[in-house]
């Protein structure tokens, strides 16, 4: 146990996040450190199913489409606010994860992935071509959550980006906090025990599948609040926020950087958003770097990124 | 005294192979009943039906009155059943103090929100396993083995962190498989030492072993296997004159020599 550990995460992360701004050359990078925080709280979900529970989804961003669509709709129908239909929306995921979970997750490896992928492509066909409802591949508004006024209310006012990254930021760190108390409390180790040996989590008396089932519908529930901030953030959502790519990007930013860690996760977030922003430089190349770099980092550090610099550093140390 | 656990008429086959055959005996709080036979006799089966891990094609398992047959392992916990594994079964991802605090699992576990708030009762919870975990691994001589990664422990400190996470359990029936395989003499002793001692507490515990010394001196009752079927039964001195045992051990022997 290493009851420093959520201290150490949270003071490498906050001044991170704070000092980052100073080196922005533009308020474009606003969005794009929103962006990552927006992926970082959907990967520190998936932390909790992949590295401590050793489940895997390739479903989870019909979760997001779930969260964002809720910001869409609800206000339209039910005149529900945005940010309140946000809370709802991962209620609802919530329940879809607990429903869809039971059965697939008795499902192990690679059957439990191909099982999630079809969950996450369901959803994306429904939004897609429930065109009466969602407007189809066009996509719909999504009505101003207010929250930008709210804050210039408080005095606090800003540009558009900026009050986007930071509220992003404030969320992710919610998330983070949240995992990391999750990490080392007894459900976290129940969760790490059927990641460890089923067979031996049983024998100490863990409901196996109640602990996956709970991992799945935390993970979901992080993944529909990823995806209502998206759509709070633009005021528009399309389909393609729960397509399948966004599920498999997440899985990738996640054990890239580090599956066992919730600032390894972030980190591989973090290099994965930014990457296809420093490479658009090498214009047709972009997609074959990219993907040369995911391959060489699960060659040569196959535990991923952080938790591998980590130990060369404490390798040299010694 | 009533037995804590008594298994009556036992027995499953796979594919058509009689694995373990119409087995009985029962095992009375503080005794040692030892199951012994040679490479094969199905003791491992034996223990796999007993703990859920199998469900037995006939007869039933009784655990302090109740019929838990086929029940599943984390509801024979609850009930006051631990057990070990021959091939080692550990936490690779836990350091070895996290690997004993997982033994209180059943006093430890709580409300979910609690634990995502780390509200004071979850933080207390966890507190106080820490403590009777930090105990345990003290009583089995790991204590300053607590920070490490468990995967980097020997296989015979593996082999006493596993019993001490089985007692976390605070169980009522012990079932260990092998405690002692690929232990030192010291080592040996020890679990030897600490075998006994647990007995005396009043827990049943239910052995295989194949350090025939260790099982002559701890155990109060003996059943030997063989084929999966159960061919003597008694105390140590009765088992080890008896010639079914006997012939069951030098047959066992002279085969392997011929597949040699």
């Amino acid at each position: 146990m290493r009851p420093s550990h959520k201290s150490a995460t949270l003071l490498v992360l906050i001044p991170l996040i704070l000092l980052a701004p100073v080196f922005f050359p533009s308020s474009f990078y606003y969005r794009v450190g929103a962006l990552i925080f927006i992926n970082g709280l959907a990967v520190t979900g998936m932390v909790i199913l992949i590295g401590y529970a050793g489940q895997i989804s390739l479903g989870h961003a019909g979760f997001a489409g779930i969260g964002a669509y809720s910001c869409a709709l609800m206000p339209v129908h039910w005149g529900i606010p945005p940010v309140l239909a946000a809370v709802f929306g991962a209620v609802i995921s919530a329940l879809l994860a607990w429903l869809v979970g039971r059965p697939i997750l008795r499902l192990k490896g690679y059957y439990l992935a191909v099982a999630t992928l079809g969950f996450g492509i369901l959803v994306y066909m429904v939004l897609t071509n429930e065109t009466w409802l969602t407007g189809g591949p066009d996509g719909m508004n999504v009505a101003d959550s207010g929250l930008r006024d709210l804050a210039k209310s408080l005095g606090i006012n800003m540009k558009n980006s900026e009050f986007w990254y930071w509220l992003c930021a404030i969320v992710m760190v919610a998330g983070v906090w949240l995992a990391m108390n999750l990490q080392d409390s007894p459900t976290g180790r129940a969760l790490r025990a059927v990641h460890g040996s089923e067979v031996a989590a049983r024998t100490v008396g863990v409901d196996v599948a109640r602990y996956k089932l709970q991992a799945f519908v935390i993970s979901a529930v992080y993944a529909s609040v990823a995806g209502s901030m998206v759509a709070l953030q633009n005021e528009f959502v399309t389909p393609d926020v729960s397509g399948y790519m966004h599920s498999i990007e997440w899985v990738t930013m996640t054990v890239l950087g580090g599956a066992g860690s919730v600032l390894g996760a972030i980190f591989g977030a973090a290099i994965l958003t930014l990457l296809p922003q420093v490479l658009t430089a090498f214009a047709e190349y972009e997609q074959l770097l990219l993907g040369l770099i995911m391959m060489l980092v699960m060659i040569f550090m196959p535990d991923g990124l952080l938790p591998s610099i980590m130990r060369r550093i404490r390798g040299k140390d010694e | 005294m009533s037995a804590l656990l008594s298994v009556e008429g036992l027995g499953i086959s796979f594919g058509g192979l009689r694995a373990v055959h119409d087995v009985s005996f029962a095992v009375k709080p503080g005794e040692i009943l030892s199951v012994i036979g040679p490479n094969g006799a199905g003791k491992t089966t034996l223990f796999n039906m007993i703990s859920g891990v199998y469900r037995p094609g006939a007869g039933r398992v009784m655990l302090n009155g109740e019929d838990v047959t086929a029940m599943r392992p984390d509801l024979l916990a609850r009930r006051g059943m631990s057990r070990t594994f021959q091939n080692l079964q550990i936490f690779q991802n836990m350091t070895v103090l996290e690997n004993a605090i997982a033994g209180f699992h059943l006093t430890e576990s709580g409300s979910l929100m609690a634990d995502l708030l780390r509200l004071p009762a979850s933080r207390a919870r966890a507190r106080t396993a820490r403590e009777g975990a930090m105990r345990l691994l003290e009583r089995v001589g790991l204590e300053r083995a607590a920070e490490t990664d468990a995967g980097n422990l020997s296989y015979g400190r593996l082999k006493r962190l596993e019993i001490a996470r089985a007692l976390a359990l605070d169980p009522k029936v012990l079932l260990l498989d092998e405690p002692a395989a690929g232990c030192n003499a010291v080592e040996t002793e020890e679990i030897d030492h600490m075998i006994a001692e647990v007995a005396a507490s009043g827990v049943a515990i239910l052995l295989v072993e194949h350090d025939m010394k260790m099982v002559m001196r701890i155990s109060s009752h003996i059943v030997v296997l063989d084929h999966g079927e159960k061919i003597a039964e008694g105390d140590p001195a009765t088992v080890s004159r008896d010639p079914k045992v006997i012939a069951a051990y030098l047959g066992a022997e002279a085969g392997e020599e011929t597949d040699a």
